[in-house]
């Protein structure tokens, strides 16, 4: 099933990361682009691609950050602002952290469409970003049906 | 071999340090450790090879070798333990001790101990007990088998947000 639909699919590594790449059925057939925090993820992106028959992805990776790392949050902003004007997505999948609250950010002002998947992790209260997110995020979700409500975010399964 | 890992972000020495001396009673077990730097006032482990960062092919190799995990609980060490079929324990983070901004990694635990092959330990005494116990049934401490992806409801989701 060939889409034109262009998908940026973003997360920092780790736990962001693993739960965004259980998503990646979502946009099977859809021209993609990964970005990421840590470039060792390429070869596993490449790998199984080809091994589910889906078009040959992109990847990019953006400058690693924390929240207290000011000039680091700049860059990594930048590098994130890059890729939407360059790659111009239609649709962008976040389940978060900071690369994923910035492109959802950005890609709102640029009238792309944005999903936030607020992480697994957070059962008892949205993360930091997945509260800011939810004004700019055209679907907001939170993995938690306690967390959910008439105002967003909405539940509509987990990862797992 | 037990693989170690505390996650990419911060140093968790009241996990490492425990697991250094139960290394040091049984130097005959392998200890493969992603341990974040604790700097020099933290607890650097003296009983089994560690590294602060491994790649991301790296780690995945070193998870699939393990027998066991003893991890943060934090979602990419659960959910990767589930997805290879290991056993994992798990030590949560806590706010009030600093390791964390929130308990929720504690939540996390609390949810998540209940599957199969998902181990909780919420203190030193308590993980030294379960990798006494671990070590007494060989691991085999099941390992929970998880499906590669999303569930359908939520992937159907984005579908259709993908496709609007």
């Amino acid at each position: 099933m060939a889409s034109t639909r262009r998908v940026l699919a973003i997360a920092s590594t780790g736990g962001h990361w693993v739960q965004l790449r259980r998503l990646r059925p979502a946009w099977d057939g859809c021209p993609v682009m990964y970005a990421t925090t840590d470039a060792g993820h390429r070869e596993e992106v490449m790998r199984d691609a080809a091994a589910r028959g889906q078009p040959v992805p992109r990847f990019r990776t953006v400058r690693e950050a924390n929240r207290w790392q000011k000039w680091r949050l700049i860059r990594q902003f930048l590098g994130v602002l890059w890729l939407l004007v360059t790659f111009r997505p239609h649709v962008i999948v976040t389940t978060g952290a900071a690369p994923g609250f910035f492109a959802v950010f950005a890609g709102h002002y640029l009238g792309m469409r944005t999903v936030w998947i607020d992480s697994v992790a957070n059962g008892e209260e949205l993360s930091l970003s997945g509260k800011r997110a939810g004004r700019f995020a055209t679907l907001w979700l939170t993995q938690w049906e306690s967390l959910s409500t008439p105002d967003g975010p909405r539940f509509a399964g987990t990862v797992l | 071999m037990i693989f170690v890992t505390v996650g990419t972000q911060d140093p968790f020495d009241r996990l490492v340090r425990p697991v250094d001396a139960w290394c040091a009673r049984h130097p005959d077990v392998p200890v493969v450790g992603q341990v974040i730097d604790p700097g020099p006032e933290g607890h650097r482990p003296r009983h089994f090879e560690w590294t602060s960062y491994m790649a991301p092919a790296v780690y995945r190799d070193t998870f699939a070798r393990a027998k066991l995990i003893v991890g943060h609980a934090g979602m990419g060490s659960i959910i990767t333990a589930m997805d290879l079929q290991k056993p994992i324990i798990v030590m949560p983070r806590r706010a009030a001790l600093r390791e964390q901004r929130n308990d929720h990694q504690y939540a996390t635990a609390m949810r998540l101990g209940d599957r199969p092959g998902v181990y909780v330990a919420l203190d030193e005494a308590d993980l030294t007990a379960r990798l006494d116990e671990a070590l007494k049934t060989g691991f085999a401490m099941g390992g929970g088998a998880i499906t590669p992806f999303a569930e359908d409801r939520l992937i159907a989701a984005l579908r259709a947000e993908i496709h609007r």
